[in-house]
């Protein structure tokens, strides 16, 4: 099947000039999205359903849009993670040239978090809506026909069921050989965008175990806390002059400790399933590489092979070519639109953790006046 | 105040040496010497500075002294000095004596005390301390002198025993209850500290990791390299500045443990009281119990029991001679045991009255000191989150820019 331009013109893929101008319409096209987007999704509103075989949380997909490939302008569904993880290996299977954004890990240790609790469900929650917002952003994704069936089926079962029936057909899945083929050389570009997200995913990791390893000590700096506080107060009962402002002392010392225990909760909310979002990120940004190093395999081989046959064979080279030229361009504008994305979002969390040491301090501030 | 030494002279505990010698048992020892300077204040001169005299002194000659003081003015609450050992450390510092952070702070504490007897009214005027400050030699055999040793009552040391007193002044035994827990709420307040310093010091320290692991990730970024560099070093910073935080805490620890030690010397007046009310009691009794035996003698009738009645009975009466020479010797003992008594009486009321008026003082002092120190504190911990916030700041703007 032909890719088409979001505004519906036919890519012309067949020599490799079209292809960069392809990228430059997709570049064009991201620009103009922010002021003419004309999708806009939310998810919100956890409820816990309780049946005789388990318990679940389902949440609600809002969608307001524009688009002709809506039938309405408006959908609200309520959708549970099984059905986001669904998405996403459709998504996977559908654009496999693309990067297909992390959705927050599916497996939770019973008993080590409890998955019912107003915490944990909050944090998915922000996941979830923040894996949608990116598909909609995204100028390919949110075109794919699952997607749209996601945000608008009333009972996504029954076509779930049915995208198990045509499986077997080519459809619009492109097929790609796994195994058998050897990457003679991976260009210096893609060998480099391997080895930065190595770097990258173990940085983070460091990063998530550093902040892991200060909310611990946070905390334990918070029990000590908790027991200097009363005794100021202790000693402002023997006193009679200095009761009020040893009670004062004490009283500031227990705000101290209400100030530090939400810098601890946003820490361990916000900064950290942000770091973890990312590192699962790079992780499907090397699948991606894999991927596409395959292709460039099977290109190879099959490049040898007309060699070897000396037949006048230019079209499956060429859709060869056609794909590995695909894969470069989007995945240098991905890696373009990550970045653009990772800087905003560092921003952002960093600021938010910026703020949180602000709102400590402040209180602090506020509070140790006697 | 207008006579008291510390208006008239400067004084101060300008260094600290460490010193070998033999000491009494003739082993060698080391032990740390500070150099005590003095200064007379000269009023309005036209730049003219008297000249200033200095000695040294050790810490066993300042326990001295303050025991001296501690028995000669009983009913003074006299200035303690800064502990002997390192205690309610936190993991940072070391218990040895000779660290010599233990040793500056220790200098400061000595120097604290001097100034504290030298403002008191009572204390400053006392010969022996001022020999203390002026005369090196020959101090201790004038110490030892005035016989002061014979003076201390050895059961103001025995803090456990009790003595059943009948009729203590309310308000030293109140006194001596608030002064018990003052030193517990104190003491439990400088263990927490430690341990609130202790963690504090983990948290600040582990930021220190961010710096390093933000270096290294910028090292492979194009845009955000710059941003991540310097918000690292800005973490680097933060991780650093917990040390001069904490030391700063030291000194607001060590005005707590003056008062920690204070409410064992207030104590001690109170238990001084205590003994002289019973010292009272027991020379009343005394006296009651002979008027009464006299009594018995004269009219020669046995309303109590006693053993020399009963012997009496059982071996037969004495000669009227022997009566009238035990009449007449407890006669003489009531009388001497009535001027004792009065003497006592009279000693108790002035002990009550100048013991009073120096817990007046003292409370006094205590209130304003410990308001200033937690005023103190307080401005400290402002200014540790006015730099947290300086440096959560700085590090924002780095990471603004990436």
């Amino acid at each position: 099947q032909d890719l088409s331009l979001p505004n519906g013109t036919p890519v012309d893929t067949s020599s490799p000039a079209s292809s960069s101008s392809l990228l430059n319409r997709l570049q064009l096209d991201d620009d103009l999205d922010v002021e003419t987007r004309d999708l806009f999704v939310t998810v919100d509103d956890p409820k816990k359903h309780v049946c005789t075989m388990e318990t679940y949380i389902t949440y609600r997909v809002t969608t307001k849009t524009t688009r002709a490939e809506f039938d309405l302008p408006e959908y609200s569904v309520r959708r549970r993670y099984q059905d986001f993880d669904w998405l996403r290996n459709k998504l996977e299977e559908s654009q496999p040239t693309h990067l297909i954004p992390p959705l927050p890990e599916k497996f939770v240790v019973k008993g080590v978090v409890d998955r019912f609790s107003e915490e944990f469900v909050e944090t998915r929650r922000k996941a979830l809506d923040k894996f949608l917002k990116r598909i909609t952003d995204h100028p390919v994704l949110s075109f794919n026909e699952h997607f749209n069936v996601f945000l608008t089926a009333k009972d996504l079962n029954a076509y779930k069921k049915q995208g198990m029936a045509l499986l077997s057909k080519m459809g619009e899945s492109v097929k790609y050989v796994t195994g058998g083929y050897k990457l003679r050389s991976r260009p210096l570009e893609f060998a480099a965008i391997g080895d930065y997200l190595d770097t990258f995913s173990l940085k983070l990791g460091t990063i998530d175990r550093i902040a892991q390893r200060i909310i611990k000590e946070q905390l334990e700096y918070l029990v000590e806390l908790r027991e200097y506080g009363p005794v100021y107060s202790t000693w402002g009962g023997l006193e009679v002059e200095l009761s009020e402002p040893l009670e004062g002392v004490s009283a500031c010392i227990g705000n101290c400790c209400t100030a530090l225990e939400e810098l601890s909760e946003d820490m361990t909310e916000d900064f950290l399933p942000v770091l973890r979002e990312y590192i699962l990120y790079a992780e499907s940004m090397k699948n991606v590489l894999k991927k596409r190093d395959q292709v460039q395999a099977e290109y190879e081989a099959k490049l040898e092979a007309v060699a070897l046959k000396r037949e006048d064979r230019p079209k499956v080279p060429a859709d060869v070519e056609k794909c590995q030229d695909r894969v470069e361009c989007f995945n240098a504008d991905l890696k373009a639109d990550m970045e653009r994305w990772q800087n905003n979002k560092r921003q952002d969390f960093r600021q938010l953790l910026m703020g949180m040491a602000d709102k400590n301090i402040q209180y602090y501030e506020k509070v140790c006046v006697t | 105040m207008e006579d008291c030494l510390a208006k008239k002279m400067e004084i101060t505990v300008s260094e600290a040496e460490k010193r070998t010698g033999r000491n009494a048992m003739n082993i060698q020892e080391t032990y740390t010497a500070y150099l005590i300077e003095t200064r007379a204040v000269e009023s309005q001169s036209e730049g003219q500075c008297a000249p200033v005299e200095s000695l040294w002194r050790r810490y066993s000659e300042f326990e001295l002294l303050r025991n001296y003081l501690s028995v000669t003015y009983s009913h003074i609450v006299v200035p303690p000095l800064p502990e002997k050992r390192a205690d309610f450390v936190w993991h940072k510092l070391s218990a040895d004596n000779m660290d010599p952070d233990f040793v500056e702070r220790r200098r400061i504490g000595l120097e604290n005390f001097l100034l504290r007897v030298a403002s008191h009214p009572v204390l400053c005027q006392d010969k022996i301390f001022y020999a203390f400050l002026m005369q090196e030699g020959g101090w201790k055999e004038m110490v030892n002198e005035t016989g002061f040793q014979l003076k201390a009552d050895s059961r103001l040391k025995a803090l456990n025993a009790t003595f059943r007193v009948k009729n203590p002044d309310k308000r030293f035994t109140e006194l001596k209850h608030y002064s018990d827990e003052l030193q517990s709420v104190i003491s439990h307040l400088l263990r927490v500290r430690a341990r609130v310093a202790d963690r504090l010091y983990g948290v600040y320290k582990v930021h220190g990791n961010y710096g390093r692991v933000f270096s290294e990730w910028s090292a492979i970024e194009k845009e955000m390299g710059d941003g991540l560099q310097s918000a690292g070093h800005h973490m680097d910073v933060y991780a650093a500045s917990i040390d001069d935080i904490l030391e700063e805490e030291e000194h607001y620890a060590d005005q707590l443990k003056e008062y920690l030690f204070y409410a064992e010397a207030l104590r001690a007046v109170c238990r001084k009281h205590e003994l002289m009310q019973y010292d009272l009691e027991m020379a009343a009794q005394d006296l009651t119990s002979k008027k009464q035996q006299c009594e018995e003698l004269a009219t020669g009738t046995v309303r109590t029991f006693s053993l020399k009645g009963m012997t009496s009975k059982l071996f037969g009466q004495e000669t009227p001679e022997q009566r009238e020479a035990k009449i007449k010797v407890l006669e003489e003992q009531i009388q001497e045991g009535e001027e004792q008594l009065k003497s006592k009486n009279l000693e108790g009321r002035d002990f009550v009255k100048s013991a009073w008026a120096d817990i007046e003082r003292f409370k006094e002092q205590k209130n304003h000191d410990l308001k200033e120190a937690l005023i103190s504190y307080a401005v400290m911990q402002i200014s540790m989150c006015k730099k947290g916030i300086q440096v959560w700041t700085n590090a924002k703007e780095c990471f603004s820019k990436m």
